[in-house]
Order: structure tokens, then sequence, then C-alpha cells
């Protein structure tokens, strides 16, 4: 359950007060709002990579709000993918791991299991600087979900991609959520991947989460 | 007007505007050329003087080098990612040393040095570098390579708070039972050296210009990185430490290779504050800059131009080095 109890977020003239909501465990959560309404901010203040003036954000009855970034265990995919420019796809899918000292052979088989999955064996070796938009996102994903991580944060993953590529990583999205094994929330503007992906529905208007079933 | 002929005017307009610059670089390089031989280079190369300004020249440019960088990466990331008090202050204060006279900075160092803090650090460096170097330095590079190794064989995680027990730990073995005393006085009396005048100075004074343009350079860097990578990094488990070593470093290693050639070439080329600060001693505190002023100062121009000339090789060697080795360090 990924839970925000009375949230504010203040940067310089940007204000987003008393925010709530609640994805239950491993339910998809999709939060839609206009662009720069905010809906970034607050998955930032989940992954904890912006301060907040107050409230609480809890995982599973766990109290986070004050945890670092790598101590809360949740994947955060951005806007942009972000991926590592120095490093190869293969890389990116063992960074998580490795950092954890998880043992080499362990690493691989978990890579390749990963990358067979989000159909991208073949670039394993590749750096980020040739990837289409829709593989970059793959990648991203991959490495958000690389530690296994109960918690699933994603930022407009599909709004830069053509009708084609969303298609299909709208599959994986959905594979993603019959898993059941990760809770998402899931930022977008689009009501086709809110009404495709979503067992919960949030709308932000005007500073103010409103659940929509 | 037909598109290709508007296209070639445009281009041909911005070559002649261009293009003036270009020429006139070309054509002070062989006026240089016009005017010496390859025996008044044969005959600098045989001065003793001149070699060992050459060996003084890229010996300091190279601590330079390493000094601006050492500096000029985290405080060039603190301007780039962070928000704090005074800061317009400190980003006014780097640039003081790129709009200064140089013979401004010399005459500044030189009145620092005259100050009583300054006197007390000359002390230091003059009677006390054997016992910092045995027992600070040396301790301290030692500890960070035992911290390297434990994490790399006994995956230990906590390198940082390792080092200064570790550190400690040596200086005492090194004190008590080693190679302490012995090590203190043989580096003492090699690097016991007063500053003003001496080799640190040449050193202090290349380095306190050729930072200010490192520290841009790494400042403009961390600017065009995305800080994205570096918070994502941190969602996967990353440490701050761990994350701005294993992603932004690496990306921001061409931009650590273009700082450092640029602190690199300002260093080479720096005189006023050397000529100042460090004075022209044959033997002691002279670079390739300051022989080319002595060589021209008594009528040599022949030798003053051959110390150029190797000076724009030696430079457009080292560039071209620096930039193939930055292209392949780095990221297409």
């Amino acid at each position: 359950m990924i839970q925000i109890i009375d949230l504010t977020l203040r940067q310089g003239a940007f204000l987003l007060a008393g925010v709530s909501l609640e994805v239950p465990s491993g339910q998809y959560g999709v939060l839609m709002g206009k662009t720069g309404c905010g809906k970034t901010s607050i998955l930032e203040a989940i992954a904890g990579l912006r301060p907040i003036a107050s409230g609480t954000i809890t995982l599973n009855d766990r109290n986070i709000t004050r945890l670092a970034p790598g101590e809360r265990g949740i994947g955060y995919v951005p806007q942009d993918a972000a991926l590592f420019r120095t490093m190869t796809v293969y890389n990116h899918l063992a960074f998580a791991l490795e950092l954890r000292g998880t043992d080499r052979a362990i690493i691989d088989n978990r890579v390749m299991a990963l990358a067979e999955w989000l159909g991208i064996e073949h670039l394993l070796h590749r750096r980020p600087a040739g990837l289409s938009g829709g593989e970059a996102q793959r990648v991203a994903l991959g490495r958000a979900l690389s530690f296994r991580p109960k918690y699933l944060l994603l930022d407009e993953p599909l709004s830069s991609l053509d009708e084609e590529t969303r298609g299909s990583l709208m599959d994986l999205l959905i594979g993603v959520r019959e898993k059941r094994d990760v809770t998402v929330l899931h930022v977008t503007h689009s009501s086709v991947e809110a009404e495709r992906l979503a067992d919960v529905r949030f709308r932000l208007v005007h500073g103010e989460v409103i659940q929509e079933g | 007007m037909t598109a290709a002929g508007a296209n070639a005017r445009f281009y041909l307009a911005l070559s002649l505007l261009g293009g003036v610059y270009v020429v006139l670089i070309l054509a002070m390089l062989v006026a240089d050329l016009s005017f010496t031989s390859p025996g008044h280079l044969w005959e600098a190369l045989q001065s003793r003087d001149i070699r060992y300004a050459i060996r003084l020249s890229l010996i300091s440019c190279f601590v330079t080098t390493i000094l601006s960088l050492w500096v000029a990466v985290p405080l060039g990331y603190l301007l780039s990612r962070t928000r704090f008090p005074g800061k317009a202050i400190v980003d006014t204060m780097v640039d003081v040393p790129i709009v200064l006279p140089p013979l401004v900075i010399g005459i500044s160092l030189l009145i620092l040095f005259q100050t009583p803090p300054g006197k007390l650090i000359e002390e230091i460096m003059a009677t006390r570098m054997g016992f910092l170097l045995t027992y600070i330095v040396i301790p301290s590079i030692a500890a960070v390579g035992v911290s390297l190794l434990l994490r790399q064989f006994a995956g230990c995680k906590y390198v940082l708070r390792l080092i200064p027990p570790i550190a400690i730990l040596i200086a005492i073995v090194l004190a008590l039972m080693g190679p302490g005393p012995w090590l203190n006085q043989n580096l003492q009396s090699r690097f016991g050296t007063r500053i003003t005048f001496q080799i640190p100075s040449v050193i202090l004074a290349q380095t306190a210009v050729s930072c200010a343009f490192a520290v841009r350079t790494m400042r403009v860097t961390f600017d065009q990185i995305s800080p994205r990578t570096e918070q994502v990094a941190l969602t996967l488990g990353c440490t701050r430490f761990q994350a701005f070593w294993m992603v932004t470093i690496p990306e921001a290693w061409r931009g650590i290779v273009s700082a450092g050639t640029i602190a690199w070439a300002r260093s080479l080329g720096e005189f006023g504050p050397i000529l100042i600060f460090a004075g022209a001693t044959r033997m002691r505190t002279e670079v390739l800059s300051t022989t080319v002023w002595l060589e021209f100062s008594v009528g040599k121009l022949e030798s003053a131009l051959a110390v150029s000339l190797l000076m724009v090789v030696v430079a457009v060697i080292i560039l071209l080095l620096m930039r193939t080795f930055g292209l392949r360090g780095g990221v297409a």
C-alpha cells in the first residue's frame, strides 16, 4: 500500500497543500492532472527526491517520510527515462543488484530474464545514445524493477512515444499489473492510459486529489 | 537569385569575417618559423637552464592541473547543483582571477605571504614538510588504498569512515616501529622549502589563475548534466557519494578532461604572477614563459623564438593527447 497523508510541498512560489491518496497493495493507481499541476512533485516526494514541508508517506504502514531514497525500496521511472549515458543496457539492469553485492551469476540470470521479458536482449551491450524512445523506456522500466521493489512510480512513461510503441509498452505495464507483486502509482495526463491500466484513479485538480473510483 | 547562390554568398561572408583570425594565427606561426631554424632550437635545447625550465614547466603544469581539478570538480558541482546563502558572492569571487590583471594576482600572492598567517604557512613548509608528508599525507593516501582494498575484497561498506582510524594507525606504526624518523628527515631535506621565490610559488601562481578556468568549465559541465540520473541512482540504492562517483562523474568525464586541458594550457602560458611572486631565477623558478622573457630581454631573439616554438609544439601535443584520451574515455 502506498499512502500519502496530508502532504504539503513548497518550492518558491509553488505550493501543494494537504494532498492525501492511497493505493492499496498490489493495485495499479493512476494519477491524472494537467501538466505543471504538481503530479511529478508528488512522485518525487514519495521517492524521497524532494523535501516535504509536512505530512506523512507510508508504504504498508511503514513510515518512510524521513528515509533516504535508497532505503525506501521504490522503483522510479522518471519522465525522460534518464538513462546513464556511460553505461550499457546490461549495466543499467545490473546496477542496483551490484550495489547490493549480489553474486555475479545471480545478476547475470536476473538481467537475462528481465531483458527477455522486456524484449531488449539484443540491446544489452548498447549504450543509451542509439536507443529509440520506446527502447529507452523499457530499459528505464527494467532498471526500476531490477531489484524487485514492492513499489513502482511511473512518471508519464508513455507520453513521448508514438502510437505503436505506446501500445506495446502499455502491454508490458498491463503485465506488471497482472502479476500483482508491485504496487504502482502511474502519473499521466492521458485518460486512455488511465482507462486501460488503472485499478484506482485519482485526479489532481487545483491542488486537491480526488479519487475517481 | 538561386537558393544555392544565396547559400554560397552567406557562407562566403561568414568565412571572410571569421577567416581573418585563422589567417592571423597562421601568419604569426609562419613568421616565428621564418625567424628561427632547427639549429637555434637545438642550441636552445643544449642549454642547461632551458632544459631545467622545460622540466619545471612540465612538472608544475601537471601539478597545477591536478590541484585545479581537485578544487574545480567539487566547487563546480556545488555552484551548479545547490543553492546556499552567499552563492552569488562565491560565484563572483571565482571569476575574479579571470578578470584581474595577472600582475595584480602576483602582487596579491606576494603580499599574502607577508601577512602573519602567510608567514606561518611558509615556516611550516620550510621546517615541517617532512613531518607533514610522513605522518599525514602518506598515511592518508595509504589509508584510502587500504579501505578501497577492504571494500573490494572483504565487502566492507563504510569506506569513508574507515579512512581516519587506519591513517592514524599507520602514522603511529611509522612513528614507533617503522622508518618514520628516517622518512621524515629525508623528505624534509628533499621537499622542505620556503614558498615565495621557490618552486611552490610557481605552482601557486599558476593554480591561482588556472583553477578559475577549471571551475567555470566544471560548472558548465554539471549544468548540462541532468540531475535526474543522479536521482534515479539514489532510488536504486546509491548513497549520495556513490551516485556522484558512479553516475555523475563518468557523465562529466569530457568536461573534466577539458577543464584539465584548459588548466594545463593556462598554467603553461602563465607569466605575470610567476615573475612577481616566484621571480625569474635561473635553475630555480624559471619556467618556459620566463625563459622567453629572459632571452628576449638580453636581445637573444632567436633563442626566445626557439623556446616559443617549443612551447607551441608541447602545447599542441598535450592538447591532442588529452583530446584523444578524453574522447576515448567519454561517451559518444
